[in-house]
């Protein structure tokens, strides 16, 4: 998907553009609004591609310098395009104690991918992270950013199963 | 309701929060939210609601214990500069997750804290700075402010009392040390997040320079009952110096993780064994790390600890978040300490040379021991790289990444040597 949009120039919509001066406004300066603005065009754009950095640069009227060094600052800014589904498995203290690392691995067998590989369908994008901040609920896999709670090998291999089936439509 | 007795008190911050749709203002308020923020706002001066957290004992839930009211007093006045209050919602250290609950649960007792916090400290922008990972939190904050703003609890002029408070919701973007309060705010500030050399402390100069207060989700979700219920109530929760409740958040080997509220001074062994059903193996702990992944060790010579500040640091650790992670004696604590070596390794910064480097050593050094390739010499970098990282930079990051190295080497050092080559099986 995100392939295909990044041949042209990606370019806020009018009505981002709005939604970003108000938000701007919400801040002593306008820098301060540039992570939301970058969590905005990795919304549009899929990733933070160089042309979106300098567009959101542009907007933002900072550097393109101020605008890498965030991006590359955080990990939740990606650069590169990922699958549709992103696998954010937890891997910290208490997801460790209670398997998360049987989990991980279990997930990599079923995908065929290694831990922060993309399967080559597009559809799934595999990686580690560090303590999700919801340790009760060991282990906890983020997918795209929604929470599976006391996740098992099991109800894994459903989601998987679930996407694949349906044709990977979110 | 709170019961007024406050030997009778169990929870604060919890208190509604198995309310169904209590995040909604309409449940929220049936239940007493905003009941008293009148009041507040018609009868309270700032130096009275200073007074009151001061009297009240409160100390900083985020970690450090500093004393809130103390920190409110701190701030300076007519400088001729906004001052800006900011909510701590990082929630970054392994082992913590009470401040999501919090929020996703009873957003409208968060909002209500800031409110008065913002009222006694003079404050007209306030922001919530919450980890990134947290979308659903953020977007149940952000459906509670807007239904607060609808009924003039924020924005301008708040019911009439000539008081006017913006809230906005700032999301992280997946860095540990951004929970650091100035990190945070070279964060919010649009900048990757850096911690600032302290003093001068935020209160004095911190966003854009200016004053700022920058408290947890906690400590500010515990200030409606204090003002509601008097300062003098809530120092008699608890036991002196460590007043009120706290929540801890229980995970690892126990049969019923999760949060749980209780007054100060309970016993880590009641905590374990009543509230969270005791040990998946075994009756006494292996380890317990109480106040999340960067305290020191205790074991189970401290299991009858009172989970207070002082009572921790007597027993050689730490309150810090109140993030309990239980070990039993199933655990590998070398996997588990080389884990959170890398971690830190991940998370550091890289602004100071100790810790960028020395994070670096002790992760390189835990794999190699855990690969089985590590000797004896290593025991003594891992000892000399840890006890030179702490305390000699700029944020705490440091200190916290030699803790469980140097609780390892303490407790555990025949189960670290039997992994090494020469010992390999
Ligand atoms: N909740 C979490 O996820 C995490 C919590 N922590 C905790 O953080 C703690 C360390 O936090 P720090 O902010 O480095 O501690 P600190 O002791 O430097 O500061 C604590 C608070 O008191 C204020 N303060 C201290 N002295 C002051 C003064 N003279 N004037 C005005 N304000 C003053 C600081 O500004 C800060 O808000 C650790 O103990 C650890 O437990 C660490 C990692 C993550
Ligand atoms: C590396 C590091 C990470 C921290 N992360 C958090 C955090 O996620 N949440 C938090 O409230 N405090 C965190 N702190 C502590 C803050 O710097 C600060 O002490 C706290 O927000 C003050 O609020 P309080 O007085 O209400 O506790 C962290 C400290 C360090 C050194
Ligand atoms: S101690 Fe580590 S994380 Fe903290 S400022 Fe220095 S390099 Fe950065
Ligand atoms: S350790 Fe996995 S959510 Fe905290």
């Amino acid at each position: 998907m995100s392939a295909q949009l990044n041949a042209t120039p990606h370019r806020f919509s009018e009505a981002r553009l709005a939604e970003i001066a108000e938000l701007v406004k919400r801040y002593p300066s306008a820098q301060s609004a540039l992570m939301p603005v970058l969590y905005m065009a990795q919304e549009d754009f899929g990733y933070l591609s160089m042309d979106v950095q300098q567009h959101v640069a542009d907007v933002l009227n900072l550097r393109l310098m101020q605008v890498r060094e965030v991006v590359t600052f955080y990990t939740m800014f990606r650069e590169q395009p990922c699958g549709s589904y992103l696998l954010e498995v937890c891997t910290s203290s208490g997801c460790m104690l209670n398997g998360a690392y049987e989990l991980v691995t279990h997930m990599a067998d079923t995908l065929g991918i290694k831990i922060g590989e993309t399967t080559p369908d597009g559809l799934f994008t595999l990686t580690e992270v560090e303590c999700a901040g919801a340790c009760g609920g060991a282990p906890v896999v983020q997918v795209n950013n929604v929470y599976h709670e006391k996740a098992t090998p099991e109800s894994m291999d459903a989601l998987i199963t679930q996407v694949r089936a349906s044709g990977g439509g979110k | 309701m709170i019961p007024s007795d406050p030997k009778q008190v169990k929870q604060i911050c919890f208190d509604r929060i198995n309310i169904p749709d209590v995040h909604t203002l309409a449940v929220a308020r049936k239940h007493g939210a905003y009941e008293f923020l009148p009041t507040v706002l018609a009868e309270f001066t700032a130096a009275k609601i200073i007074d009151e957290v001061k009297v009240s004992g409160l100390r900083g839930r985020g970690g450090a214990g500093f004393p809130t009211g103390l920190k409110w007093s701190f701030v300076p006045r007519n400088t001729g500069k906004p001052t800006y209050l900011l909510c701590n919602a990082d929630e970054g250290e392994p082992g913590t997750f009470k401040d999501r609950d919090i929020m996703r649960f009873d957003p409208h007792l968060l909002i209500e804290g800031m409110i008065m916090a913002g009222f006694a400290l003079g404050v007209r922008d306030a922001y919530i700075y919450i980890r990134g990972e947290f979308v659903h939190e953020a977007n149940v904050l952000n459906a509670a402010i807007k239904e607060a703003y609808a009924a003039n609890l924020l924005g301008e002029n708040i019911l009439g009392s000539g008081y006017s408070m913006e809230l906005t919701v700032h999301r992280g973007a997946g860095a540990y040390v951004c929970g650091e309060e100035t990190a945070l705010i070279e964060s919010l500030e649009g900048k990757p997040g850096r911690p600032r050399f302290k003093p001068p402390f935020p209160a004095v100069e911190g966003f854009y320079r200016c004053p700022t207060v920058v408290n947890n989700v906690e400590t500010l979700a515990t200030v409606p009952a204090i003002l509601k219920h008097g300062g003098a109530w809530h120092a008699a929760i608890g036991v002196p110096n460590n007043t009120g409740c706290k929540i801890f958040s229980v995970s690892g080997h126990v049969n019923k993780p999760g949060n749980y509220e209780v007054p100060m001074g309970t016993s880590l062994k009641t905590l374990i064994e009543d509230y969270c059903g005791g040990l998946q193996h075994g009756s006494v702990p292996k380890v317990v790390i109480p106040g999340g992944s960067s305290t020191p060790w205790l074991t189970a010579e401290h299991y009858n600890t009172p989970l207070t500040y002082d009572g921790m640091i007597k027993a050689g650790s730490m309150l810090g978040s109140g993030a309990v992670i239980v070990l039993d004696e199933t655990a590998d604590v070398v996997s588990f300490t080389r884990r959170l070596a890398h971690f830190y390794a991940h998370e550091s910064c890289g602004q100071c040379t100790p810790c960028r480097e020395g994070t670096g050593w002790l992760e390189r050094i835990m794999d190699r021991i855990e690969a089985g390739q590590g000797c004896e010499g290593d025991l003594r970098v891992l000892k000399d790289a840890s006890t030179h990282m702490a305390g000699r930079t700029i944020c705490a990051l440091a200190d916290g990444a030699a803790a469980p190295i140097l609780s390892m080497l303490k407790h555990f050092p025949e189960e670290v040597r039997a992994y090494l080559a020469e010992n390999a099986a």
